[in-house]
């Protein structure tokens, strides 16, 4: 039953993968002009060993076998716009801080999100549960590059507590993690509410209770394990989108992570570079989508949806 | 029998409503949310200033009496442009919603419906497409295409819909099982008719709910696409293209990034609130 279920998940990460692939590189096709065209001409000659050091003067189909064969050798492709770049050395480079950086957070944000989740499941419908949503829904109402920004000024610029930017030290470390954490802290906080909640009403809860269990006692022996499977699903795609870096929170903090190389990457027009990150992308987030959907198919197979898709930010 | 079918989609509403008018924190956000579209209806032209006109000799002026949220670095009225933004935000929000609701809602009952394997097939491409990163997706058709509202909008909504399928499709599924639909289907009424009578009238709730909460999704990805230069194009202005033209003034010119700030936070906590006192009104086991 779970081999025939893992085979069916390996056999859809197969389509889907392979899905991505395609469809950027017919997007990067599609692109009109010439990933050479600058504003100074280039001459001819040039110009054609430019086509044919890449492989463009041969035939689309060919064109698109070698790209799907370098994937598969996990090649992701050079840059077009500057000489001697791969995106291999970006992500070699650049995946250790992001997924440093998105580890810290991650923490954070589980620990951070459960507990405000749970004392408002159970002080439900009093000023704590109240008090811990109004908090979850403005972190998920303030667009990070804000939270990123204000971060930045009040506690580096004002109160020169943390470096501005930069990576090395573990005091860098601190703002980007918590700009990075506060919106999935928020998402995580909601989970962990309705879910608990939902638990809190089972008989068993109330025999705990009757039993003279103290509230820590019942959250830790009862309700934490009970109430935790809908966010382990999604914990999968968070744990995917943050460790492959931030957009935002690497550009405003200039970490030399994967998202800041992207949004360089989009800002220079780096077509290739765009390409290849997002198949690198799309791969580590569909290997933890992956895992989990497994994990939870062990844990409890009834379910068979997962719950959300993390959106990364 | 259809009138049966009626009354009781009519007390489901009205029960609805009577429990979501006691959520203060959500009757709160509908009057807000309707006074800015009012505001965003109606300020622009009240407003002697416009929200293209530089003015290089006033930029960046504090808020005064002739500007009330001050001028950005080309002098330009950020009042008048506050409220050309919020018409921008709050068109691509609602458009992409809209969008998203159509597609979602016909494809998920469709193939709620239909079962079998057009189902099995429905949804595995559905399944395919929601496994693509969503914001790659819409950073990469943004800078193949011509940048522009309507561009944000298509790649908001290439893989925004899917959501709301797979929520309406396991909607129709449990509905499908129940006697209403069982009778109608017994008696002969077509798909279509079953569809619109019943399937739709009885995912309300579900809809306006998941509506309410893709808005300020859709206003959320359109500020991250400002970030990132891919945001609608001058002399138009998005919040989130304001805000982000603002960062880098925060030490000097605060306000620059102050007011749209506050105005995105403002809507999507209001969106947020709304969607959330919505969803408890029509499922109100979780509350």
């Amino acid at each position: 039953m779970i081999y025939k279920y893992i085979f069916k998940k390996l056999v859809f990460f197969a389509i889907t993968l392979f899905t991505v692939v395609t469809l950027t590189f017919f997007l990067m096709k599609s692109i009109p002009g010439d990933p050479f065209t600058q504003e100074q001409a280039i001459p001819e000659e040039i110009m054609k060993n430019l086509y044919e050091h890449y492989g463009l003067d041969k035939p689309l189909h060919i064109q698109y076998l070698k790209y799907v064969k370098g994937f598969l050798t996990l090649d992701f492709g050079p840059s077009f716009k500057y000489e001697g770049r791969t995106t291999n050395q970006i992500i070699s480079e650049g995946f250790p801080v992001s997924a440093t950086l998105g580890l810290v957070a991650f923490v954070l944000a589980l620990i951070w999100g459960v507990f405000w989740g749970s004392i408002a499941a159970f002080y439900r419908g009093k000023f704590l549960d109240y008090f811990a949503m109004v908090l979850a829904v403005g972190g998920m109402s303030v667009p990070s590059f804000i939270t990123a920004t204000i971060l930045q000024y009040v506690f580096s610029i004002k109160l020169a507590l943390f470096p501005i930017a930069r990576w090395g030290t573990i005091s860098h470390i601190v703002l980007p993690a918590f700009a990075l954490a506060a919106f999935p802290s928020a998402f995580i906080a909601r989970m962990t509410r309705a879910s608990m909640v939902e638990v809190l009403q089972k008989e068993y809860i109330l025999t705990a209770m009757a039993k003279g269990l103290s509230k820590f006692q019942i959250w830790k022996g009862h309700v934490l394990k009970n109430s935790l499977l809908p966010v382990i699903s999604y914990l999968g795609s968070l744990f995917a989108s943050i460790i492959t870096g931030s957009f935002i929170v690497e550009k405003i903090f200039g970490i030399p992570g994967l998202g800041g190389w992207m949004v360089s990457s989009i800002t220079n027009r780096d077509y290739t570079i765009i390409m290849g990150l997002t198949i690198f992308y799309s791969f580590i987030l569909l290997i933890s989508i992956t895992i989990t959907d497994i994990i939870y198919f062990a844990l409890d197979p009834r379910i068979k949806d997962r719950f959300q898709n993390y959106e990364l930010t | 029998m259809n009138s049966h079918s009626r009354s009781l989609d009519e007390s489901y509403i009205l029960n609805s409503w009577k429990r979501f008018s006691k959520n203060r924190l959500a009757m709160v956000s509908i009057y807000m949310l309707l006074t800015l579209i009012l505001c965003s209806i109606i300020l622009p032209f009240l407003t002697p200033n416009t929200y293209y006109e530089t003015h290089l000799s006033m930029k960046n002026t504090a808020p005064n009496l002739n500007h009330y949220f001050g001028t950005d670095d080309l002098g330009r009225s950020m009042y008048a442009r506050i409220w050309w933004g919020a018409r921008i935000s709050l068109f691509i929000g609602t458009t992409a919603a809209f969008i998203d609701m159509v597609i979602g809602v016909s494809y998920g009952a469709f193939a709620g419906l239909a079962g079998g394997k057009t189902e099995e097939i429905m949804m595995r491409i559905a399944d395919i497409f929601y496994s693509l990163p969503y914001l790659l997706v819409v950073i990469l058709l943004t800078v193949v295409m011509k940048q522009g509202i309507f561009t944000i909008i298509l790649a908001m909504t290439l893989t925004g819909w899917i959501k709301m399928a797979r929520i309406i499709r396991a909607e129709t599924l449990s509905l499908k099982e129940q006697d209403f639909v069982l009778a109608a289907l017994s008696l002969g009424t077509s798909r279509r008719r079953i569809l619109l009578k019943h399937i739709i009238p009885n995912c309300f709730g579900t809809i306006i709910t998941a509506v309410t909460l893709t808005i300020p999704h859709a206003i959320f990805t359109e500020a991250f696409l400002s970030f990132l230069g891919l945001g609608v194009r001058a002399p138009v202005a998005s919040w989130g293209v304001m805000a982000s033209d603002g960062l880098g003034a925060l030490a000097y010119y605060p306000w620059r990034l102050f007011f749209p700030a506050a105005f995105i936070t403002i809507t999507m906590l209001a969106f947020n609130l709304l969607g959330n006192g919505l969803r408890d009104a029509f499922d109100p086991r979780l509350r």
